[in-house]
């Protein structure tokens, strides 16, 4: 009855984070992930680690995503020639959230990208580096920088995310500094005695932090955090359950080179200079989406009943006619029932509106519902 | 007498009827289970037929008749109470009841040996 995938053990050939011994130790359950040999869930399983990041603070390895460091004028030039972000507008310790495009306006990557003095940090997703890298070496080149000093992988750094409503007073604790930044903000810092790259920011729809060490210190600051009360290491299943009741996009699942920035309610992603200027890629596409409208939009399905609906099933009107397909679905562990987003014919996408989902061959009830499913609580200076 | 079948599942044999559940192991493999669907009163099935599903947090899973027969009962419990697959999977954790065709397909199971070994085997 088991599902190869579930219970398949990682072949050899799995790149390993400077994390791994202490997903060992930790005794997690561990996947093949866009390559790397990733903690699904640890011993206290995904709803309930997913409950702790909720109430307190989690703390999640995604060393495998790739970091970057772009160096001088040119990589900044040719980087925005491939994104959707304003660049110039983004200010010092500053991060925003961007989209790589290709010329038909699809989404090749969603991106973080950080303003630093003498660079921009970027965070980009692990399954999408051997696609992205080449095209950021490529734009930076062609707007004249020399690529092998323009573009730094920092395929020596960890990435370690903390989580949850406790993430702040938490990390006080071993980084003082932490407590000025908010929500998409970033700067280096001493964290329990390491420098590190802090940026207040996540994937869970709670406050929290990305903390990029050296390889070197990852496990002592992993162990240091973890050694908090609060903290409880969390793996890659809850990291998926949270961010669908945030109602942000997995890349791969929600948004690929077929979907636009726009069909994927990603408008905000587009700086407002270059929607003026018309100058990124996929311009023409993108803006008469803007106008005009779009034939199909991303949108949140809550569902009726116990039943998950799972990727690719079929969205129906209540004529049972095809309408659209769920992309990300499973259980919410804080609403205590399944939720899923999914793309729906336009005249299909607005709010309250009853809609089937064919969940092998049965009917189940949803409703086009506003992510996300559960009130995003990032840190704002205007909050509190 | 209970029996085991290659794909997780247990099979107690009582008289003519065999209750059917999945293993402690298959619990866990899969994790938080949150959803199961069962099949209805009545429904036969040949052995291996697919006759339910088990959701957990993660991904949907089949569940296989380990037998030929017919369905003369289901674990209503699993309905609202879908851990107690986690929580007894091989006890009050079962899925539903068969009315067994034909006694011989039991000999195709495994026993509580087999099945410790095949499991010793995948961890």
């Amino acid at each position: 009855m088991l599902d190869t995938d579930v219970i398949e053990t990682s072949p050899p050939v799995l790149r390993r984070t400077s994390l791994y011994d202490v997903h060992t130790r930790l005794s997690a359950k561990m996947v093949a992930f866009a390559g790397y040999d990733m903690p699904v869930q640890y011993p206290d399983g995904i709803i309930a680690e997913h409950l702790h990041t909720r109430a307190q603070a989690g703390m999640f390895d995604v060393s495998h995503m790739g970091q970057l460091k772009l160096f001088g004028r040119a990589a900044e030039t040719g980087l925005e020639r491939i994104v959707s972000a304003d660049l110039t507008s983004l200010r010092l310790g500053q991060t925003r959230y961007s989209l790589l495009l290709n010329p038909d306006g699809g989404i090749i990557d969603d991106v973080m990208i950080t303003r630093y003095d003498d660079h921009l940090y970027m965070v980009i997703n692990a399954s999408r580096k051997d696609v992205d890298i080449p095209l950021i070496m490529e734009a930076v080149q062609s707007a004249g920088g020399a690529h092998e000093d323009a573009v730094q992988i920092m395929s020596d750094h960890a990435l370690i995310a903390l989580q949850g409503p406790q993430a702040g007073a938490v990390l006080q604790n071993f980084a003082p500094q932490s407590d000025r930044l908010m929500f998409m903000q970033s700067a280096v810092m001493q964290v329990a005695g390491v420098p590190a790259i802090v940026t207040r920011c996540g994937y869970t729809g709670e406050d929290g932090f990305e903390l990029s060490v050296a390889n070197k210190h990852a496990l002592a600051l992993a162990e240091a955090l973890l050694g908090h009360a609060a903290v409880a290491p969390v793996g890659l299943g809850a990291r998926d359950s949270l961010r669908l009741e945030a109602g942000l996009c997995l890349y791969g699942n929600d948004i690929d080179e077929t979907t636009t920035p726009i069909e994927a309610d990603l408008g905000f992603a587009i700086g407002k200079r270059r929607r003026l200027a018309r100058d990124f890629l996929g311009a023409d596409r993108i803006l008469r989406q803007l106008e005009d409208g779009v034939d199909r939009l991303r949108v949140g399905l809550m569902i009726f009943g116990r039943r998950p609906a799972r990727q690719g099933a079929n969205i129906l009107n209540g004529s049972g006619e095809i309408i659209g397909q769920v992309t990300s679905g499973g259980y919410s562990p804080t609403l205590e029932r399944p939720i899923a987003m999914g793309y729906v014919a336009r005249e299909y996408g607005q709010d309250g509106l009853k809609l089937g989902i064919d969940v092998r061959g049965k009917t189940i009830d949803a409703q086009v519902t506003p992510t996300p499913f559960v009130p995003q609580r990032y840190r704002r200076r205007n909050v509190q | 007498m209970r029996k085991f079948t290659s794909d997780h599942e247990w099979v107690d044999i009582d008289g003519d009827i065999a209750t059917i559940g999945i293993t402690d192991y298959a619990q866990k493999a899969l994790g938080d289970v949150v959803f199961v669907e069962l099949p209805s009163i009545g429904a036969t099935f040949a052995q291996k037929d697919e006759a339910g599903v088990v959701e957990s947090v993660k991904a949907a899973s089949e569940v296989y008749a380990p037998i030929t027969g017919e369905v003369t009962d289901v674990n209503a419990a699993l309905e609202d109470t879908p851990d107690l697959v986690n929580s007894a999977a091989e006890e009050g954790g079962w899925f539903f009841k068969m009315k067994l065709s034909d006694l011989s397909e039991l000999d195709g199971l495994m026993d509580d040996a087999a099945y410790a070994e095949l499991i010793a085997e995948l961890d």
